[in-house]
Parts: C-alpha cells; structure tokens; sequence
C-alpha cells in the first residue's frame, strides 16, 4: 500500500471513525497511520472495505491481551455493532489495543490519549498462503538457515525502527513479542539478506512456538552432537523473518538440500581430518568408520553412499563427501533421504559452491565459524555478498537444472511438509547449538566439543588401503604415490598412519649360494666399527662354508652314528682358524664395508640356523643312541643271569 | 515374463526379480536346478571364467517353454536370467548386454563400503537398473 492512498484511507478512516463512533475524532499520528493502514490492508485486502474477521481475530490474538479483552475491544470500537471491521473500527481497535497492551482500560476515552503503536506478535499474512503454491517459489531451494546463527541473540528494536516500505509488499514490522527472548534485527547470514528483500514474509504463531520450545529442549539426539548442532535443518527463517520480513519467496530456507557456507565449512574440515588433502580421495573404508559413527542404519548409509558416490569408484571425493555428510546429517534430523541424489548435492554443483566457498573461506576465516552476535554485523556484509552470488547461481541452475521443472516441483511441494518437520526438529538443535558454539573454538575439526573429541579419539586412523588398479578408469585424479606422501606427512589432525614399510635392502647375494633370509632388517646404521666386523665377517663368511659343509658331509656319509665327536673336531678347526685368518687386509670402502657386513650377518645367521638344525638333528640321534644303549644294556642283563648258573 | 536372479558363489540367492511377480517360487526352482550345468560349464572351462552362456531349450519340461542364460564373473558370482521362450525377439547380443549391465550394476554395489559380500542386494539403483531392463523388452 502506498503512503498516498494510506494518507488517504486513513483520513478517510479517521472521517469514518469519527462517523462510526459518533462524532469522536480520531487522531493518528502519521507513523500511526501508516501502521494501521498496512495492517488493514493486510487483513482486508482491497478492494474490501470491511477487513475479514478471521484475519482481524489473528491479528488480535497476536496482540496477545486476554480474549476478554480483545471482545471488550471489539464492542467498543463499534464492530460488533456494525457487525464488521471497517476501516474506522479497525483504526479504533488497534488504537484500543495499543491502550489497553500500555494499561489503559478499553474505552473510548483512553484512544484519545497518546499511545505507542499496538505490539503484535509476528503476524501470518497472506503469503502463509503461497506455501502451498510451489508454482510461485520455482520450485525452490531453501536456503538452510544456520542455527548457529543468532539463536538467542535477537535484539528487541525500537518501535519507531520500521522498515520502510521498499517495495509495496512490504508488511509492517510487527514489534518483536514482550517475550523474553530478545530478538535482533540482522539478516540471515547464510543465504539472507538481499537477496531476501522484496517480499513479505511473516510468520505467526508456529514460529513463536518454536522459539519458546527451543529454549527448553535438550541435545538432540545423536553422536554427532556437533554436527547435529551445526544442523542445516534449522529453519532459521523463523528468526529472520521475525527480525525483517523481507525474506524473498524464492529463497526459502527451509531446503534441506542445500548446504550452508558453515556446514561446508564443517565438512572441509572434517574431510580434512581424514584426509589432508582436499583434492584427494576417502577411501570407502575410511568414510565408513566415519560415517558408522553416526549409529545411522547400515541400509540407510549404503543408501546414503549410493547416492553421494557419483561415480562409483568406491571412495568420495570432497563434494561427493559434502553430500553425504549432509545426507547423513539430514536424516539424523528427520529427513527421509530421498530417491536420487537433489541438485544442490551433486558434486558438480558443490563444485561450483565450493570455489566460491573457498574465496569466501578467506574472508570468512577472518572471524570465528560460531558466530557470536557481536559478529553477526560483520557476517550480514559478508554473507550478503555470499548469499548474492549464490543467488544468481541457484536461479541460473533452477533454470537449466538438469531435473525437470515437475521434479523440482515435486521436491518443493514436498518441502513444504518439511518445514513443520524442520520446525520442531530445528528446535531440539537449535538449543545445543549455543553449546555447541561457545565451546567450539575458531576450526572445528579441533574443536573441544566432547563428541567431536570423541570421534577424533575413537577413530584409528586407518591406512587408506591401495587402492585395486581397476578403479584408476574412474578415478581420474588418484595419486597413489601422493596420498602415501601425504600419509606420511599428515601431522595436522593427527592422523598419523604408519609410513609404510621401508623395503629392505637386497645386497647381492654373490658369496654364497645359502638361502636368503626373510628376516633381514632394514638399514644398518652401525657406526662402522669395519675392521674388526668386517675382518670377523669375513672369516665366519669363510668359516661358515667349511663346518657347514664339512658337517653335511659327515652327516650324508654317515647314516647314523655317533657324528658329534665327528663335528667337534670341525668345530675345533673353526676355531683355530680366526687366528690364521685375523690378518685377513681390509681395504674396503665404507658402502662395501656395510653391505660386507650385512652379508656377513645373513651368513652368520644362516649358519646358526644351519647348525641348529644340525643340533636337533643330533639330538634326535643321540636319544635313539641312547635307546640303543638300553636295549643292549638290557640284553645284557637278560644274557648275564644265563652265564651265573 | 522374465526373471533375474543373482547367485553368491556359495549358491545362495543374493537377489532375486520377477517380472511378472508370480511363478517367483517356480524361478527359483529354475535358478536352482540349472546352477548343476553352470557349474558344469564353469570346471569345464577352466581359464575362462567369465562367459556367457546358454542353458538347453527345454531344459525341465518341454511344456515350460523358456530359456535360461546363465553368467559367471570372476568371482564365481552367478547371474541368471530366465525368459519366456516365446519371446523369441530376443537375440544372444541383448541377453549378453544384460547381463553386462547387470555386471556393471553389480560392480557399483561392491564399490559401497557399506555392503558386505554374501548380503542380499537391496540397493535401490540396482532395483532400478533392473527394472528398467526387465520392463524394456517384456
């Protein structure tokens, strides 16, 4: 309604009040009349000239005085006699209600005293009615307010701080209820803002609801705690609506499809906790530990993963992981995860989100990610800027999305049952938000909020398996070679995988023909302490061939038998031979000299376990020696009684 | 009508559609008997493992007249398909790209973390694979 014909409805008004109330003049300040006429208009849209009494009874109960009141209103400002709202009673009743909401008794003498305007609680008006037109939204995607976000932090404004009628559509600013929640006029900062201006939206009673349930309600459930904080699902709308009504129908906020910069924020940086590099794959294994943290159903999450890995190639991307933390978020707050993958979550669109997120990151960085209110300032600049952007690319892919306009209706329509879902759901999340926020330091994969402490702890962290060589078609941009690089370098979270194996040094085995051993290990580091090592590892080098061999021999040339006395001799002679030998010349470079004495330790190793086997071999023919010696021992004893006659 | 059917290479039913839904128990009486010549076929081949293969016209009972084509991947994961045999538009080249197809589908469902091998299949993109498959030429 234009200031023009509201000056003159309510001059008329005022002639009529006069009329109607019988000669009593009607005096109305300009901002008074500029407020009653909008909401006649709102409750009685032109061309009427008496205002319905549904919306004029909802207007009144928003006024929250006692019913009796209300009726003690209508009787004396003359509709109950006329038997409608005409201008000149609406005037008087909202007049009434200003007395009678400042202290006045309801009579007709107390309008005439100077009043502030009537406080009424944010009103529904008629655009409750588009809910239930999607045609009109485009099909939209809301945008998900961020509960985090000025939760408790609204401001009461000042009466006189009406929003100027930018656009005909723009309601009057419905004074923030005497409730003791304050509330403050800032816009949105995700996705609000201008972007928002143009058209009235209000919100009644359900949204005030909300807001004294969510004061009330406990942590949700869940063990992302955290995340569930941090939820998308918050229809945040109800806080922006109440503080501007200038929320542009085509943004609603109530999409749950869409990712907020916050939570892409959050998901970063939880995919950065699990794998440092942003261009660079989560393995399957690894993002189901994660995301079986979640208690979801494990037939939901396989449904979440079929819709989030796009290209099937069995590891997430970091949109691919944006979706499917959001999916999974989503259904923790109540959402039914749907049939294909929404447009805001494909992983090309979040690519594109995502850049300019990442230009955004920069600027957002500046400030702390829980945004406190004192921020919330700084945050509308920023976000406006953001929300602007996003804007023209939302409506862009609205226009050539690739699903068609029905589906996006569909998906509309449907969304319209959600926000009741969100609304009470939103709530239970919104309350721990504030915990949340104050404990959650500047980057929340660090945060000290328990459970994000407790995911951090609880989660080994897993080598990403290698990946099979078959999945490489799809997977255009895997480097193996870079993710174990970054294994190995990953400090940050801590996610600190063993480096892999050091493949062990294979000397050459020139010397002898004896069988490597498994067991070699890795570098020596030995100080080379050469000489004498390498001189001793030259002769066991030496040594080893002639007892092991000379004991083979001895032990094929003797099938059974008493060969120890035969191998000490041997062994005797190995003996004797360090000292020959110990001035074997060691002229040898150090390279040579270590890998000498790497050999000589395989050798001497090989040698043990050479003369171990040697050892139980004699064993085992001493015990049947031994058992020999019985029987004959017995025998003997058997024989001897014969010759003692 | 047809019928498609997923085996675990333990022989059990990893999935198992009919379209038209009836005659479903008659199927898997189909699949079952016909899992001797596949594995019949599978020792007999030896390297080659991944085939496609068709089962004997008349197989059962000469009065049910319907073919059964059989697949088997490398990992001894069976795919069966049953078709009426009056549906006699049907050439080898479609069955074998079916059943390409479900190899595909199949494929994707074991890239997801979340399945375990030897589960039943209820993957909503499998079902819709399928379905669309099955309704293209009934």
């Amino acid at each position: 309604m234009e200031q023009g014909p509201a000056g003159g409805t309510s001059a008329a008004a005022g002639a009529a009040a006069a009329a109607g109330t019988g000669g009593l003049l009607l005096s109305l300040s300009e901002t008074e009349q500029q407020r009653y006429s909008e909401l006649f208009s709102r409750c009685c849209p032109p061309p009427e000239a008496a205002a319905g009494g549904s919306s004029v009874g909802e207007l009144f109960r928003a006024s929250q005085l006692p019913p009796d009141t209300l009726h003690q209103i209508t009787e004396v400002c003359g509709a109950k006699r006329v038997g409608y709202f005409g201008p000149a009673q609406f005037y008087i009743a909202l007049k009434l209600i200003a007395a009678a909401q400042s202290g006045f008794p309801v009579r007709i003498e107390s309008i005439k005293n100077e009043l502030p305007l009537p406080r009424f609680m944010a009103l529904k008006n008629d655009t409750e009615v588009r809910y239930g037109t999607p045609t009109e939204l485009h099909g939209v995607k809301f945008q998900v307010p961020h509960a985090t976000l000025e939760k408790n932090s609204y401001k009461r404004t000042d009466e006189g701080d009406k929003q100027e009628p930018k656009s005909p559509l723009m309601s009057p600013i419905c004074s923030p209820p005497s409730s003791p929640s304050t509330y403050q006029r800032i816009p949105l900062s995700c996705g609000y803002g201008k972007a928002r201006s143009g058209l009235e939206q209000q919100h009644g009673a359900p949204y005030e609801v909300r807001h004294s349930t969510h004061q009330q309600d406990g942590p949700s459930s869940g063990s992302y705690g955290a995340k569930s904080a941090l939820t998308c699902s918050a229809p945040k709308r109800s806080l922006s609506v109440e503080r501007e009504q200038q929320d542009s129908s085509t943004q609603y906020s109530d999409d749950p499809w869409r990712i907020t910069e916050e939570q892409r924020d959050y998901y970063i940086n939880q995919f950065r906790s699990l794998q440092p590099d942003l261009n660079a794959f989560i393995s399957g294994s690894v993002a189901k530990n994660f995301f079986t943290k979640s208690k979801l159903p494990i037939p939901e999450l396989s449904h979440i993963w079929e819709l989030s890995d796009v290209d099937c190639d069995g590891a997430l991307t970091l949109p691919e992981f944006c979706a499917a933390f959001h999916l999974v978020v989503a259904r923790k707050n109540g959402y039914q995860l749907p049939e294909t993958l929404p447009e805001t979550l494909l992983p090309e669109y979040l690519q594109a989100a995502s850049l300019k997120a990442m230009r955004d990151c920069a600027l957002f960085d500046s400030y702390s990610e829980p945004l406190p209110s004192s921020q919330q300032t700084r945050d509308l600049s920023r976000t406006e800027k953001s929300s602007a952007e996003e804007v023209p690319d939302n409506s862009a892919l609205l226009q050539d999305g690739k699903k068609d306009d029905k589906q996006a209706l569909k998906a509309s329509t449907t969304l319209k049952t959600i926000p009741k879902e969100f609304q009470h759901l939103t709530v239970k999340t919104a309350a721990q938000e504030p915990n949340a926020l104050k404990a959650r330091p500047r980057s929340r994969s660090y945060s000290s909020t328990s459970v994000e402490d407790a995911m951090k702890k609880g989660e080994e962290p897993p080598t990403p398996p290698p990946r099979p060589q078959k999945s490489h078609s799809r997977a255009s941009s895997l480097d193996l070679n870079k993710i174990f690089q970054q294994n190995a370098q990953a400090v940050r979270s801590g996610w600190l995988p063993p480096p892999p194996p050091a493949l062990p040094p294979r000397p050459s085995v020139s010397q002898t023909e004896q069988p490597s051993e498994g067991d070699l290990h890795p570098q020596m580091n030995r100080p080379p302490s050469q000489a004498e090592e390498n001189s001793s590892a030259k002769k066991e080098v030496v040594l080893a061939q002639p007892p092991s061999k000379p004991a083979r021999r001895k032990l094929r040339t003797e099938a059974q038998g008493l060969e120890t006395p035969e191998l000490s001799p041997a062994i005797n002679v190995t003996s004797s031979l360090p000292a020959s030998k110990a001035h074997l010349p060691v002229q040898k470079q150090s390279s040579k000299q270590k890998r000498a004495i790497q050999t000589a330790i395989r050798k001497n190793k090989e040698a043990n376990a050479v003369l171990a086997r040697l050892n139980s071999e004699l064993q085992q023919q001493l015990k049947e020696v031994h058992k020999e010696r019985i029987a004959l021992e017995t025998q003997l004893e058997q024989l001897r009684p014969v010759t003692v006659l | 009508s047809r019928q498609c059917g997923l085996l675990s290479p333990q022989n059990y039913p990893l999935y198992i559609r009919s379209v038209p839904t009836e005659n479903e128990l008659k199927f898997h009486y189909t699949v079952h008997t016909s899992l001797d010549v596949v594995d019949e076929k599978i020792s007999a081949m030896g390297k080659a493992l991944v085939d496609q293969r068709e089962l004997y016209l008349g197989l059962l009972y000469p009065t049910e007249d319907y073919k059964v084509y059989g697949y088997v991947t490398n990992s001894k994961v069976k795919f069966v398909m049953v078709v009426d045999s009056s549906n006699t538009a049907l050439r080898d080249n479609e069955i074998r790209s079916m059943f390409r197809k479900l190899h595909n589908s199949y494929t994707d469902i074991m890239c997801n973390p979340f399945y375990n091998p030897g589960d039943r299949i209820h993957s909503r993109a499998f079902d819709n694979m399928v379905n669309s498959m099955m309704m293209q030429v009934c």
